[in-house]
């Protein structure tokens, strides 16, 4: 039952996708979240220095459709994108005040942990592993891996049918493990746009990872993929921060809840990512 | 044996035809593998249910004539690269410099350690070093880019600087020290300037390979042109855009690299007409052979050296 | 320094890998590049210019996008090769101009008296080269060879960053990613197995080169 929802909710959003064509992302404009005029914070909190230095550097992807993507104009764009802008408008920065730095998976805790960014807001799947060095504000959006395939394929129906088969997926990537854990046959690639190429081809029957991502990746080539089954696994996004920084985190975990009750959340949602994919309610947050 | 001209009779009439129809045929056959290639990309393919133009449809390169794009490869791709190139190179003949005087002192604490240090930078893949500098010393993108490029092109460097060293005619050292100068003015002021000419075209071939390897700066994540061409872009257009991608990174690499190539071959001409007035012949137009002949000259040296 | 000896399977799984691309992209790029060197000192005026464009682009192309061009583009070309082998095809294109030019090198270090002695003695174009020159050029060559192997060895290293084939340094990221906590450890592995294969071939260059040259 499910499943046929989101496959349907797929095929409809690549389609809408196509329509908005490469606009999708542009969308923000019309998301820009407002700027808290000079709010206050306690001395000595990160908030406060922040705040007083009138601008935040934030690690986000820089190659994730609907998510975090950099295109031709230089400007990043997308939900994380979105949701960043949002955390910054609260300590009263400007967007353009915002330093983007793109993180890619292998470096989002050293960055953290460095002190090179202020937080990461990149497609961040929160774990215990992870926990153990950096801190997670959140989860303001609940993932799931999935699978995509070609549209003509109608052996692949779930996960189960991965067992033994070849499945393209990004190296060193929590889904990869997981393929591994489920006994898929793991191809890996550096991003996930080089796994098409092998699922045209038929060197690997399916595309796996966050339900989201395989959504960008079937938006942008319309009718040749497909992503089926339901979600088999689930990803809490969440903001990555300084370990122990608790004050931090739980600011942030207000500034989610604030954006989920006055809109600014569903809004965002609406301008970037929600062009393809439903909007969903946001997961309430883990104040561990 | 420059000149291969002594390895074969000059060709009388019929092996001349006989080359000439080989020529032809060869051509031929290039031309027609490349245009099996061209025909075979360009034709469209069944994926998924549904026919995908091919490589060369023009539907794929509508990119091409968005003026904001290429505004993005060159201001961030290309100056990406050659900001950290140019930096990088200059670190790496610093460092190259430094580490050549390191490795030919007489004493042995500092030499020793430091043959160590380039016979293990020499060898660790720049993709490791960067990576390994990013995570650990949590410099940044761009630093560890340039330090992880300069430290391995900087050992390589030095390496050659000290063949280039250790090559010199004994008699330059041996006049420097009865003039009356010290070991350190002589290798400063004679020795080095001499090696550091004749290494000049090996350090060039060397910075071809160091503006190469910027490429290698995607597994960072720092936005040079590969990274920005194929990743950001790639995932902006979409997949069926990747070929066109590919295309324009190419080119692009091609123009940059051919250039400081071509510099570094005229660099190598120039250098030795200038210092070899009496040569005949091309320079070694390529670093490894080049590096063979000093490195052979600096082994005879040192030999002679112990033996006499 | 757990994390490497737990997972030392898999250090060694993609060492074995790096092993394998390295060996036949080694002798791949040896018998191209011997096809290369043959090509520009041909009579045939064509094959010398092929040589030639060849030897210009390959160089100039960073490898990474050489392997991209492996294993994207021929796929679309109609090849169906697994990507190990895709992997070690792109090694051996990339590294057959270096191996080309050493060997020309070496040739071109022969001193040309001995090709003259040779044909004026009667011999003829294949007898002067393989009795009299290849001979002489070998030992000068085999030098710059090990070099180019050892750059070989860290160049598969960009096999397995793009992907699709898991060497070492693939490995190494996986663990990288998984261990957040180690991320020294993990690297400080990877680097050990590199240096196992890269510093005794570079000891090793320095030796013959040595030795060759006293023969002489």
């Amino acid at each position: 039952m499910k499943r046929t929802r989101i496959a349907m909710l797929a095929a409809s959003a690549a389609a809408a996708l196509l329509l908005a064509g490469c606009a999708s992302g542009g969308g923000g404009e019309s998301a820009e979240p407002s700027v808290a005029p000079e709010p206050t914070f306690e001395a000595g909190t990160t908030m406060a220095e922040l705040a007083e230095a009138g601008e935040i550097t934030i690690g986000t992807k820089f190659d994730q459709p609907l998510f975090g993507l950099v295109g031709p104009s230089g400007e990043p764009e997308g939900f994380d994108v979105e949701i960043g802008k949002i955390i910054a408008g609260k300590l009263g920065i400007e967007p353009e005040n915002i330093n983007w730095v793109e993180t890619v998976s292998a470096n989002r805790e050293p960055f953290i942990q460095n002190g090179q960014v202020d937080i990461v807001v990149a497609t961040y799947t929160i774990n215990d592993k992870r926990k153990e060095v950096v801190s997670f504000a959140g989860p303001y959006y609940m993932a799931g891996q999935s699978i995509l395939v070609l549209a003509d394929n109608d052996d692949i129906k779930s996960e189960d049918d991965l067992v033994g088969q070849p499945v393209c997926s990004v190296t060193g990537s929590t889904p990869a493990a997981n393929l591994k854990a489920l006994g898929a046959e793991v191809l890996e690639t550096d991003t996930y746009s080089n796994c098409l190429e092998p699922l045209r081809n038929g060197q690997v029957v399916a595309v796996s990872t966050d339900n989201v991502i395989l959504a960008g990746l079937a938006a942008q080539n319309e009718g040749e993929f497909k992503v089926v089954g339901k979600p088999f696994t689930e990803e809490p996004y969440g903001i990555g921060l300084a370990l122990d920084d608790t004050d931090f985190r739980m600011w942030i975990n207000d500034v989610l809840e604030e954006s989920y009750e006055d809109g600014s959340y569903e809004e965002a949602w609406n301008a970037t990512a929600g062009t393809v994919l439903p909007y969903v309610e946001p997961p309430a947050v883990d104040r561990y | 044996m420059s000149g291969a001209g002594v390895l074969f009779d000059a060709p009388g009439p019929k092996a001349r035809r006989l080359s000439r129809i080989l020529s032809i045929v060869t051509a031929i056959v290039v031309i027609g593998g490349l245009g099996w290639m061209f025909a075979t990309l360009n034709a469209p393919r069944e994926s998924g249910g549904i026919t995908l133009p091919g490589m060369f449809d023009a539907v794929r390169w509508t990119i091409v004539s968005d003026p904001e794009m290429w505004g993005f490869i060159i201001g961030v791709g290309v100056w990406g690269t050659l900001r950290a190139a140019l930096v990088a190179a200059v670190l790496a003949v610093a460092l190259g410099i430094v580490l050549s005087l390191m490795r030919s002192s007489t004493i042995g604490w500092i030499r020793i350690p430091t043959a160590v240090a380039i016979e293990f930078f020499r060898g660790m893949p720049v993709l490791l070093m960067m990576l390994f500098i990013l995570l650990v010393a949590g410099t940044g993108q761009y630093w560890a880019v340039v330090s992880a490029l300069a430290i391995y092109n900087g050992a390589l460097i030095g390496e050659a600087l000290r063949a280039g060293l250790v090559a010199l005619p004994r008699g330059q050292r041996e006049a420097a020290l009865s003039v009356g100068m010290r070991p350190l003015q002589s290798k400063m002021l004679v020795e080095f300037p001499q090696a550091f000419r004749q290494m000049l075209p090996i350090i060039v071939a060397q910075l071809v390979v160091l503006l190469k390897d910027t490429s290698l700066a995607y597994i960072v994540g720092y936005p040079e042109l590969l990274r920005v061409v194929l990743n950001n872009l790639g995932s902006f257009y979409g997949n069926r855009f990747l070929f066109t991608l590919w295309c324009i990174a190419f080119v692009l690499y091609l123009a940059m690299n051919l250039t400081l190539s071509w510099f570094a071959r005229w660099l190598a001409r120039r250098t030795d007409r200038r210092y070899h007035p009496g040569k005949v012949g091309p320079a070694p137009e390529d670093a490894s052979q080049a590096l063979l002949v000093v490195d052979a000259a600096a082994a005879n040296n040192e030999l002679g050296g112990q033996g006499r | 320094m757990d994390v490497v000896v737990v997972n030392l399977p898999l250090y060694l799984e993609g060492f074995a890998t790096t092993l394998l691309l390295l060996a036949v992209g080694g002798i791949g790029a040896l018998v191209l590049g011997t096809l290369v060197a043959a090509m520009r000192i041909s009579p045939i005026a064509t094959l010398r210019v092929i040589a030639t464009v060849y030897t210009e682009i390959i160089r100039n192309t960073p490898l990474t996008l050489v392997v991209i061009f492996c294993a994207i583009i021929l796929p679309i070309l109609g090849s169906d090769l697994p990507y190990l082998i895709a992997g070690m095809i792109a090694l051996a294109v990339y590294t057959s101009p270096f191996i080309a030019e050493a060997l020309r090198s070496g040739i071109n270090g022969v001193p040309i008296g001995q090709a003259e002695a040779a044909r004026s003695l009667g011999l003829g174009f294949t007898q002067t080269v393989s009795l009299i020159v290849l001979p002489q050029a070998f030992r000068m060559t085999i030098p710059p060879l090990i070099n180019v192997l050892i750059a070989l060895t860290k160049n598969t290293s960009v096999v397995g960053g793009v992907g699709f084939v898991s060497e070492l340094f693939g490995v190494g990221r996986t663990l990288a990613n998984a261990n957040g906590d180690a991320v020294i450890a993990v690297l400080v592995g990877v680097a050990f197995f590199y240096l196992i294969v890269t510093v005794p071939l570079g000891l090793l260059a320095t030796q013959l080169e040595r030795k060759w040259v006293v023969q002489r």
